[in-house]
């Protein structure tokens, strides 16, 4: 659109997001290693949120784009939350 | 059509213009308004499909007993009786024919955001249709799990589900594809000083329908996904001998299917909206309160999903915040019911055929509302669930709202669709077989589900035979009614249509009809002052 104006992101930009995926990715296999017990699945959907949020905010281009973008993605989220805290009112109550 | 060229510059969009002649030049077009009636013929064509399974199972249940054909049959034809007409008549259903050619008109754009891709939504309908009817004549005979696929039953049957649910997957795909060419479409091509609070309400429940197939549809896709893993490779996400849960089947299954039935529902109400303030010549009231009520069932009706579950084992808080919850949705389609007839109070009332449709939803959309009530409250539910109760419900729900909706907006728009009119007296005679016919159809089946008729039998107990008899001549008036309608708009040609026949105030009722491939030859501005519905 002709109002927008275009972000070009820098390779350095990209280079760093992808180092970061890599060490988070790394950091995923070292726990592992480590006995968390209960802890072992919510430690790794922690990390893999955080490389979804750094895929979105880069890639995907969400910190460039008009704030309306970001409500959605708020929103969604949000809603994603709800569903499941509904779902636990089932499981952990049984 | 050779008329239409000396009154209009433009040719209709019923014109060929293309490289293409015939049915090709339809198959190859990514025009809106074209992809919109391939979809209502499509549809058309799978509704007389499942009608006629529905009669068949009323022959079968015509007397205690078997009359015709065994337990096995009738199975099969109620899942494909459901499959058919849910997944491929009323989920795509009003957003996909009336949303497409009334939509972008109504918003002042010459198309949807992404016409290709608005075909290749079109593609992926008939391709998913498609997969989905071959369960009926591969593999080992067609499926006998109802259209809710629930596990463990689906993954232990030797029926062919892997291409019912196939089906079901493709079809979802082309849902999410349209509902996010509509939320880009709304966002980023209406007219200049068209905000959003200025919008038709058509266009603004197709935008709240929009969401929930984005965001609920993926979860269905990867449930049924989920299936046939199960059943190939004996992963055990739901079956108990594998180490599953099937409650957790249930669960993923009605998060989508609950926001389904307002993707069913929200264009209905769209539809209506536009029809009773046209018919009444008056402003539609509460404009704000409709719009924001359409956001408001969307959202609400993602967290409501568990009352189909109330007997399956749910723990006993989730139950009653589920029941909570539910009554909460009924506040905002409440609503909308008050402003439609609030809005029709002191009107011009023109009692032509749209209007007697819409007005055949609202009663029936309130009977089938208010005993979703009963479902939903938790103490009568456990005695109606898995009661004829509930197959009138959601008929009611379902066929006189959704159906009576969709009929009604094929009323309002033919003559913008086809440049025709249709006979009125037959119109009116239609309505009437639909009305009577459909309740005295499902009516009987609220008595005998009370009186503890279980659904989805093939054989019933004595007492039950009056309740039965009733309703299967209640389907024969129905289908009288579907007959007559259908040949009144199709089989022969009415006169000439004029622009604006009802006296309509949105966009559409402003350029000729037919309408012109590009919609209109100057695109129209929203001034400060108007709104769409300035009628008095
Ligand atoms: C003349 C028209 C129709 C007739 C005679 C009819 C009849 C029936 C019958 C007898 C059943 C099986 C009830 C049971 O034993 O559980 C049924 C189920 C069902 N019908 Fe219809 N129906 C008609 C139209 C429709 C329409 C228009 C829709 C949707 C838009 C629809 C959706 C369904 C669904 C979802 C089920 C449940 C299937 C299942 O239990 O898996 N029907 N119908
Ligand atoms: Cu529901």
């Amino acid at each position: 659109m002709s109002t927008e104006t275009v972000h070009i992101t820098p390779y350095r930009t990209y280079a760093w997001v992808l180092i970061a995926l890599l060490t988070f990715t790394f950091l995923t296999i070292t726990v592992t290693w480590i006995d968390l017990s209960a802890l072992t699945v919510f430690v790794a959907l922690t990390i893999a949120t955080i490389k979804a949020g750094v895929v979105l905010t880069y890639f995907m281009h969400l910190k460039f784009e008009s704030s309306l973008f970001r409500v959605f993605v708020i929103m969604v989220l949000a809603i994603y939350v709800l569903v499941i805290l509904f779902t636990l009112s089932d499981y952990l109550f049984r | 059509m050779t008329e239409e060229k000396t009154h209009h510059p433009e040719p209709s969009y019923l014109v060929n213009t293309g490289k293409y002649k015939g049915l090709m030049s339809w198959l190859t077009s990514t025009d809106h308004k074209r992809i919109g009636i391939m979809y209502m013929y499509a549809m058309m064509v799978f509704f007389i499909v499942g009608v006629l399974l529905g009669e068949i199972m009323r022959l079968e249940l015509f007397r205690p007993g078997q009359q015709f054909y065994g337990p096995q049959t009738y199975n099969g034809l109620f899942t494909i009786h459901g499959i058919i007409m849910i997944f491929t008549v009323v989920i795509p259903g009003l957003a996909a024919v009336f949303g497409n050619f009334s939509m972008p008109i109504m918003i002042g754009a010459k198309d949807v955001a992404f016409p290709r891709l608005n075909l290749f939504s079109f593609y992926l309908y008939i391709l998913g249709a498609g997969i989905a009817l071959t369960s009926q004549f591969l593999g080992n005979g067609p499926p006998d799990t109802g259209w809710t696929f629930y596990a463990p039953y689906s993954i232990q049957t030797h029926t062919n589900v892997v291409a019912a649910v196939f089906g079901a997957f493709v079809l979802g795909f082309s849902s999410i594809l349209t509902g996010l060419n509509f939320i880009v479409t709304m966002h980023r091509m209406r007219a200049p000083g068209m905000t959003f609070f200025k919008m038709p309400l058509f266009p603004w429940s197709l935008y709240a329908t929009a969401w929930i197939q984005v965001l609920a549809t993926p979860i269905v896709g990867i449930t049924l996904l989920m299936v046939v893993a199960e059943r190939w490779f004996r992963i055990g996400f739901f079956d108990p001998s594998l180490g599953g849960d099937p409650v957790l089947y249930q669960h993923l299954f009605w998060i989508y299917s609950h926001p389904a039935v307002y993707i069913m529902i929200l264009p209905a109400m769209g539809v209506i909206t536009e029809i009773i303030p046209t018919f009444a010549q008056r402003k539609v009231f509460g404009y704000k309160a409709i719009a924001v009520s359409s956001l408001a069932i969307a959202l609400v009706g993602y967290f409501v999903w568990a009352h189909h579950m109330y007997t399956s084992g749910m723990s006993p808080t989730a139950r009653w915040i589920f029941s909570l919850l539910t009554f909460l949705v009924a506040v905002p389609s409440a609503i909308k019911v008050f402003n439609w007839v609030t809005t029709m109070y002191r009107g011009s009332i023109d009692l032509k055929p749209p209007f007697l449709f819409a007005l055949g939803f609202i009663f029936l959309f309130m009977i089938g509302g208010m005993t979703g009530l009963t479902l939903g409250a938790l103490a009568t539910n456990v005695h109606v669930h898995d009661t004829a109760y509930v197959v009138a419900h959601f008929h009611y729900i379902v066929f006189g709202g959704v159906g009576f909706a969709f009929f009604a907006a094929i009323h309002y728009w033919y003559p913008k669709m086809f440049g025709r009119m249709y006979n009125f007296k037959r119109a009116n005679w239609a309505f009437g077989f639909l009305f009577i016919g459909f309740n005295l159809l499902y009516f009987p089946q609220f008595i005998i589900g009370i009186q503890g008729m279980p659904r989805r039998y093939f054989d019933y107990l004595p007492q039950f035979t009056l309740g039965m008899q009733l309703s299967f001549f209640g389907g024969i008036l129905l289908l009288i009614g579907i007959i007559l309608m259908l040949t009144n708009l199709f089989s022969k040609k009415g006169a000439k249509a004029p622009d604006n026949p009802w006296g309509g105030r949105t966009y559409e009722w402003t350029i000729p009809s037919p309408p012109p491939l590009e919609n209109f030859e100057v695109m129209p501005v929203m001034g400060p002052d108007e709104t769409p519905y300035d009628y008095k």
